[in-house]
């Protein structure tokens, strides 16, 4: 606050293009790649979680079996997480995710799609994902309506029209090129499909975040909009992009489902919506924007899950699990208030 | 008059937070019925010292003596009730409520200690509303609905529905027109022929010479002297206190020759106009000229500005650019064109404020950094700093977090991010606001360089003598009009405030 400039701070004559001296700019690491505290503890704590499991379950929890499994059901809401930290990023919310990978996924099973097999489905998985993140980012963005109402419709709406599409039927998946993706011979060197198209969408997720003009945008919208907009960026399509992006994940892990589940239900994604903020949240992404990272959202993922596979496997009450989580979000907050302050 | 013991001495009070002694050493003495104003540059720990005393920082060394007594405000409710009221710069109304739920905030008059009784609250504040001599204002209004000039007397009521005796005020006039400045004064004046006593504290040396009484000033967090007569000590004297330097303004030489009227204008208004806001306006701005709009506030200046960059869309007339028309109401048209804006409200317009600086001044520059969207961060950051370093800008650390920096270097990095575009024509809002006084003069001789590289600049203050001491040319604004337009030499600043003023409604 109480900055006072450094006598040498004034009239100092101006160095005009002076050369950059390459010891201090080979010594600097881009932001993205440097661990702060955040990943640091987080990472802390799956290795806690994994001790506890190595523990209590040594033979189940540390079996190849049980990490894919660990892995495979991550997968899912790990895609749908990290369109969400844009969004999230970005100053806004998207409510609507579990309803739209519930939409996305009995769409895409009717009888009708699966006439025209994997492509159809993937298709029109991705399709309606992309669909309703147009609906959601145009209602937003030109609409000028607020993200959490905007998004709050979208869920009502897409999981009434799942609802009317299944009228509450599981929809069953007979396309064996679908189904194949699934199974233990489908594995790539002992790697799930599912897990690889996880890594792939974090991988693409990161570069995008770290490395263009369209992370540092959503990070300029959700740090300051107003600024961002004086600067002469056309925030409102950015916007857009952002919803589009978490409607193109929500396909995605749609049709992850689908492989996972082999149909399609209108019940899925259940609280969604809940889980991917809270992944977002813990991994240190901050809720009024401004500052996100899709590692920390992977790794919030990551938590989440293993603490679900250890109370399985410790035949713990689903009931136990929920105050766990609760008490966990909780703590990551905390240490993440104390860490910003001491920046 | 008798020295009677004072209301309130502090001495040698101390505080430090990390990194930063706020406070090293702070004496202050406040008689009761007396304006006491406190003078000091940009931290110079002005606003550290108004926390201590409304108890939202706790000293770490030093004495408060309250009437007599050694006290410790340990938490604002507990200064509130020694009978020291705060009225900070930022006006903390909740503006959802109205007038009189928010001067009885957390003490309103209750039947069984639950349910407000609203009419007596409403009648209790119109009472302090006369008392302040402003019973205009309806206590059953929203806060939000009120002027700055009316939500300050709405703090003031609320000081003054406790049992108050020190009325502390940061920069009370900061955000008011001259006529509502003048109502200030007279509350002021009453408040203290009832024995209140009212620190003040200001930037303006006019204004404490016409109501203070006594001046302490700081400097580095220490009182350089205290208890000077308000009236008599003089301005030279005062701030070369503050500074260490005798001077205020250091205002860069002109370029030699005259803006050269023969170069094709870069910017041309014609007749652009807001409704309600500012009457067509025509002017033309050469490579090199730096123009200067003068008004007071709700003159129309910064609509004016915020209107040729296409943050507000026109309702008649248009801008060109090099004689191309900007498509009107978009920021980006100018932006391309080569316009930029530092806008009035530097935290909340220009800055992004979690990031270091070559983020905020690479931000509308991305594309050129990147292919296909990709990013070349080290290219982006080497040009951040030479940009930067054209301009001094400190520290001389690209990864540095913009909200660390001061205001002057802040203001630098919001010019760097234009210069890095290779803009030709640069809006100025407020350019120095929040800038120390020793980096103004920095400032002006970066605008003045970066004119004379042929640059042209259209500024906008508040600041009179800054107008005239860095513009070329003047034109001077009354309720949205161009009343005089003159070159900067033949004006000064009591001609200037004339034509402002004239014809303008007093109270």
């Amino acid at each position: 606050m109480t900055q006072s400039t450094t006598p040498a701070g004034h009239g100092t004559p101006a160095t005009p293009l002076a050369p950059v001296p390459a010891g201090k700019s080979a010594a600097h690491r881009p932001p993205g790649l440097r661990p702060d505290v955040r990943t640091l503890s987080l990472l802390g704590v799956l290795a806690v979680l994994v001790a506890v499991g190595g523990v209590t379950r040594p033979d189940e929890f540390l079996s190849v079996s049980n990490l894919q499994l660990v892995l495979t059901q991550a997968s899912v809401i790990g895609v749908v997480t990290v369109g969400m930290t844009f969004v999230i990023t970005s100053g806004g919310i998207d409510l609507s995710v579990g309803a739209i990978v519930a939409l996305a996924s009995v769409w895409a099973t009717t009888v009708a799609t699966q006439e025209y097999g994997f492509a159809g489905i993937l298709f029109t998985a991705v399709a309606v994902g992309l669909g309703c993140g147009l609906v959601n980012g145009l209602l937003i963005a030109y609409g000028g309506m607020v993200p959490f109402i905007a998004t709050l419709a979208m869920f009502a709406s897409a999981r009434g029209l799942a609802l009317q599409i299944t009228d509450g039927k599981t929809q069953i998946v007979t396309v064996e090129s679908v189904l194949d993706l699934g199974v233990k011979d489908a594995y790539v060197l002992g790697i799930p499909p599912l897990v690889l198209v996880f890594a792939a969408v974090t991988l693409v997720g990161w570069l995008l975040f770290n490395r263009t003009t369209f992370g540092r945008r959503t990070v300029a919208v959700g740090g300051n909009a107003e600024a961002t907009r004086l600067a002469g960026i056309d925030v409102r399509r950015q916007r857009l992009y952002l919803y589009l992006l978490s409607g193109l994940c929500c396909g995605i892990a749609a049709f992850l489902l689908i492989v996972l589940a082999g149909s399609g239900q209108n019940t899925n994604g259940n609280l969604y919506e809940l889980d991917a903020i809270a992944a977002a949240i813990i991994g240190g992404t901050l809720l009024s924007g401004g500052r996100g990272t899709v590692v920390g959202s992977v790794l919030g993922v990551l938590v989440f899950t293993t603490i679900t596979n250890l109370f399985a496997l410790n035949n713990l009450e689903s009931a136990v699990q929920q105050i766990a989580k609760g008490a966990i979000i909780v703590a990551a907050v905390l240490v993440q208030h104390r860490a910003l302050r001491g920046d | 008059m008798a020295p009677e013991p004072p209301l309130l001495t502090m001495s040698g009070i101390t505080k430090s937070f990390p990194g930063v002694r706020a406070l090293d050493g702070v004496d202050l003495e406040v008689r009761a019925g007396e304006v006491h104003c406190v003078l000091g540059q940009n931290g110079a720990g002005k606003s550290t010292l108004i926390k201590v005393l409304a108890g939202a920082h706790q000293p770490d060394g030093g004495r408060i003596t309250w009437c007599g007594q050694e006290v410790t405000p340990g938490s604002p409710i507990a200064a509130m009730r020694l009978g020291i009221a705060t009225i900070y710069q930022e006006l903390d109304l909740v503006e959802g409520l109205s007038v009189a739920e928010n001067v009885f905030l957390g003490h309103e008059p209750t039947t069984a200690g639950f349910v407000v009784r609203t009419r007596t609250a409403r009648t209790a504040a119109a009472r302090l509303l006369e008392r302040l001599g402003h019973g205009e204002i309806d206590p059953a209004r929203r806060a939000g609905e009120l002027s700055a000039a009316q939500r300050q007397i709405v703090s003031m009521a609320r000081a003054l529905s406790h049992d108050v005796r020190l009325i502390v005020m940061d920069e009370p006039s900061a955000a008011l027109d001259p006529d509502e400045v003048d109502n200030l004064f007279r509350t002021v004046g009453d408040l203290t022929a009832e024995g209140v006593a009212v620190v003040y504290i200001s930037h303006r040396l006019e204004e404490i010479r016409r109501i203070g009484d006594r001046v302490t000033v700081l400097k580095d967090g220490r009182t350089v002297a205290g208890g000077l007569p308000a009236k008599s000590t003089s301005t030279d004297e005062v701030v070369t206190l503050m500074t260490g330097r005798s001077v205020e303004y250091v205002f860069p030489e002109r370029s030699p020759q005259d803006a050269p009227a023969t170069a094709e204008p870069v910017l041309r208004i014609e007749g652009l106009t807001r409704k309600g806001e500012f009457a067509p306006l025509d002017l033309e701005l050469r490579p090199g000229e730096i123009v200067g709009l003068a008004g007071l506030v709700g003159s129309g200046r910064s609509e004016i500005l915020e209107t040729v960059y296409g943050a507000r869309r026109p309702t008649g007339g248009r801008v060109l650019v090099d004689g191309v028309p900007l498509r009107p109401g978009s920021v980006r048209a100018a932006v391309r064109a080569g316009v930029g804006l530092a806008p009035e409200e530097r935290k909340a317009q220009a800055l992004l404020p979690m990031e270091s600086v070559t983020r905020n001044v690479t931000v509308s520059t991305l594309s050129r950094f990147s292919r296909g969207g990709w990013l070349d961060q080290q290219r982006e950051r080497d040009a951040a700093r030479r940009t930067t370093r054209e301009l001094s800008l400190r520290p001389d650390d690209p990864d540095a977090r913009i909200r660390t920096l001061s205001g002057g270097n802040q203001q630098k990095a919001v010019l760097a991010r234009w210069l890095l575009r290779g803009c030709k024509v640069l809006l100025l809002d407020e350019p120095t606001r929040g800038v120390d006084v020793g980096a103004r003069a920095e400032l002006y001789g970066v605008v003045r360089r970066l004119a004379d590289e042929g640059l042209a600049v259209l500024l906008v203050s508040s600041e009179v003598p800054e107008v005239l001491g860095l513009a070329d040319r003047v034109l001077v604004l009354r309720e949205g009009n161009v009343v005089h337009t003159a070159d900067a030499r033949e004006l000064d600043e009591h001609r200037v405030l004339d034509l402002v003023m004239e014809g303008s409604p007093t109270a």
